[in-house]
């Protein structure tokens, strides 16, 4: 692959979704809480940049907006709540390091490999562009995943969720310049309803657990002992 | 159109009224009232498509399959709202949930009613996904409404487990629209099913292949397909009962509907290839891992509802196996199950609802003696079972039977895990359901109020299924099957 036969912007765009990538990777072991909400806002930020070299790039001007929504709604908003949130629960402080670091960052690159293996024969050789973002944002799609397996803090959870959610969009803007904007808006929508409930539920498990380590949400088993 | 417009509507205007209404005397009738507009204008809308042959528009597509899974929908959303006005007024005198419960209850009964009739009538893609994470959200409070330390973590689990799968059928979803834009150019059709399905045979196949995959895990996790079926149970067993009936009967079809028309779009782009049936091995795969797996689970459950979720899994096993299988007559036995899964499994959860408020618990092992205490519930139970499980006069036996022959025709050899997993789950079920029904009722066991119209209605539309179906209905199915296969069956 030779990315100086690329011109300028797709260049930028690519280095935008490379620290894309870093991020998600930062997000998976920080153990600070509040930083780790940071670290999302980051991503989110990141990610807008990307829609707004795109929309240079391919003058649609609908993801100008796109761009403006993600800023607002993955930079801002949700990190906000997020900080509220914690703030109202008291977790401000909280800090939870990963229990096997070495072995979830192998994860984590064997996934990056992984999904430039999987995306390798998708494109001919020509779009060594589109090759590149899709890869990067399955990696990164799959690495929220990974945050959500290994971590057991349902904020940090929340986080890798969305993460997820930026992976896609990632998809969405870099490889087919954007979803309709029906479809755009619809998932910002059920993205912020699932936020809003997300906050209902910490409230909930910490009323139900006395702590947000969803490790111990394990009641319900195969075997039940006795119904309520 | 006009009767599209007020299936959509009728729903979504309920969620909102039912939202702000406070006196809750009227909520539960409000709800039914609701439920039955949507019903009737399902029913119109049906005779439109019926005589037209398409409804189309703004990005809505009616056609004999969809609008067969309309009525349905409508359909059990009115019995079960009629069976829901009683029972949670029951659950509220009892006080495990507060007025605010029971407005949740009641709007988010029809924002999830709305949700599951968007995704089934809209032709773009991207709002399908937007519609079935939707239904996610509408259901997600309703599992922790009673707000018991297993219901929070239920419901915990199904979000998160159904959003990660959720999420991998959008990436899925940008996939087969980046197949779309080298194909159609216009940004605005290329998600549309309708356009993408005239020209699936140029979408590039290495692009829908990988597609497929995303779209199969993330889809078949709301359809309940193992090993991501893990929410299933906890979900329909921590929850409301009318919020099992509906899940079970309605949503898990939604979800496999989404699936068959991805796979016909698939199957398009693939005709040419090395692996022409790669979509349809896929589903037939993961469809006889789920049907055999949860009946070996049906055996170990002590849970009375979560013994009927694991059948629920079976059952859409089995159904994913048929669409899988494809060709005409499978997809015709397979659209049937469709249709007596959800008249039978709603009316068992019905039931059920009734046989825990009974006894007091969801315990199989504390539930004794239903046909002694109240012989309705006992009955119903029973030959909802009995129905349930495959047994002749009963519709489910048509179907089963419809799809086993199509098997044996076309997949001889898999025919022997069908039947032994067909045995395998009845005996499961039977060995839970006797004592349940026939055993010695615990001293001071009382009926409950209980209103049996529902489930009376549907057992008995299944029987009648069983014995004959109605002309107009196979007519239906067959065009339906000749949507789906290119072919007819009769």
């Amino acid at each position: 692959m030779i990315f100086t036969s690329l011109s300028l912007l797709p260049q930028l765009v690519l280095m935008l979704a490379a620290l894309v990538l870093l991020t998600s990777f930062a997000l998976l072991s920080q153990a600070r809480l509040v930083s780790a909400i940071h670290v999302f806002a980051w991503q989110g930020a990141l990610v807008a940049a990307v829609t707004v070299v795109v929309a240079m790039t391919s003058h649609s001007h609908h993801l100008y907006f796109s761009g403006a929504l993600t800023l607002l709604l993955k930079a801002l908003l949700i990190p906000w709540m997020l900080h509220r949130l914690t703030r109202r629960l008291e977790l401000d402080r909280h800090v939870e390091s990963l229990g096997r670091p070495a072995l979830t960052m192998m994860a984590a690159v064997a996934l990056v490999v992984f999904s430039y293996w999987l995306v390798l024969p998708m494109i001919q050789q020509e779009q060594i562009f589109t090759r590149n973002i899709i890869a990067i944002s399955l990696a990164v799609l799959l690495i929220g995943l990974l945050t959500m397996v290994f971590r057991q803090q349902a904020v940090i959870q929340v986080l890798g969720f969305m993460s997820m959610e930026n992976g896609l969009f990632l998809a969405a803007v870099s490889a087919t310049s954007g979803m309709p904007m029906v479809v755009e808006l619809g998932v910002a929508f059920d993205v912020l309803v699932a936020m809003v409930l997300f906050g209902v539920f910490f409230f909930q498990i910490r009323e139900s657990i006395d702590s947000l380590d969803v490790d111990r949400l394990n009641r319900l088993t195969e075997t039940l002992e006795d119904g309520k | 159109m006009n009767a599209l417009l007020v299936v959509l509507l009728s729903p979504l205007v309920g969620a909102i009224v039912l939202a702000l209404l406070r006196p809750l005397r009227w909520a539960g009738w409000l709800n039914v009232g609701v439920s039955a507009v949507s019903l009737a204008a399902a029913i119109m809308l049906s005779w439109t498509v019926g005589t037209v042959g398409e409804v189309a528009g703004f990005t809505f597509r009616v056609d004999a399959f969809n609008v067969y899974l309309v009525a349905l929908t409508t359909f059990v959303g009115l019995t079960t709202s009629i069976f829901s006005r009683p029972y949670m007024r029951h659950v509220c005198e009892t006080g495990k949930i507060g007025n605010r419960g029971m407005r949740i209850y009641h709007s988010m009964y029809q924002a999830f009613m709305f949700t599951m009739l968007l995704s089934l009538t809209t032709d773009n893609l991207g709002v399908l996904w937007v519609a079935v994470e939707g239904a996610t959200l509408a259901t997600v409070l309703l599992v922790s409404l009673y707000r018991t330390p297993e219901a929070v973590e239920a419901a915990w689990k199904y979000f998160i487990l159904c959003g990660v799968g959720i999420a991998l059928a959008l990436f899925g979803t940008v996939l087969t629209y980046f197949a779309a834009q080298q194909v159609i150019s216009d940004p605005e059709t290329g998600l549309l099913w309708s356009a993408l399905y005239q020209r699936s045979g140029e979408l590039d196949a290495v692009v829908m292949r990988l597609a497929f995959v995303f779209l199969l895990v993330g889809y078949g996790t709301k359809v309940g397909l193992v090993p991501m079926h893990q929410w299933l149970p906890d979900a329909h067993s921590e929850g409301p009962t009318p919020m099992s009936a509906v899940l079970s009967g309605l949503l898990l079809n939604v979800a496999l509907y989404a699936l068959i028309r991805l796979k016909m779009l698939v199957d398009g782009s693939l005709a040419g290839t090395d692996t022409p049936h790669l979509a349809g091995q896929l589903m037939m795969g993961f469809g006889l891992v789920s049907f055999l797996t949860a009946g070996l689970f049906l055996h170990r459950q002590r849970d009375i509802k979560r013994m009927f979720s694991y059948s629920s899994i079976e059952h859409m096993g089995l159904m994913t196996f048929g669409f899988g299988l494809g060709g005409p007559l499978a997809t015709f036995g397979a659209l049937l199950h469709m249709l007596v899964h959800s008249f039978t499994k709603s009316a068992i959860f019905v039931t059920v609802g009734h046989a825990a408020h009974i006894a007091g618990t969801q315990s199989i092992d504390h539930i004794r003696g239903l046909i002694r205490t109240q012989p309705a519930v006992g009955w119903s139970l029973l030959i909802g079972v009995v129905a349930i499980a495959g047994f002749p006069p009963f519709g489910v036996f048509t179907s089963e039977f419809l799809l086993l022959t199509a098997t044996m025709q076309a997949q001889p050899w898999f025919t022997i895990p069908l039947l032994t997993g067909l045995v395998v789950a009845f005996a499961g079920l039977f060995r839970h359901l006797h004592p349940m029904v026939y055993g010695a009722a615990p001293p001071g066991q009382r009926p409950v109020a209980a209103n049996m119209l529902p489930v009376l209605t549907h057992l008995g539309l299944v029987l009648w299924l069983g014995l004959s179906i109605p002309p107009f209905l196979t007519r239906w199915l067959d065009r339906a099957t000749e949507l789906i296969t290119g072919t007819h069956l009769l």
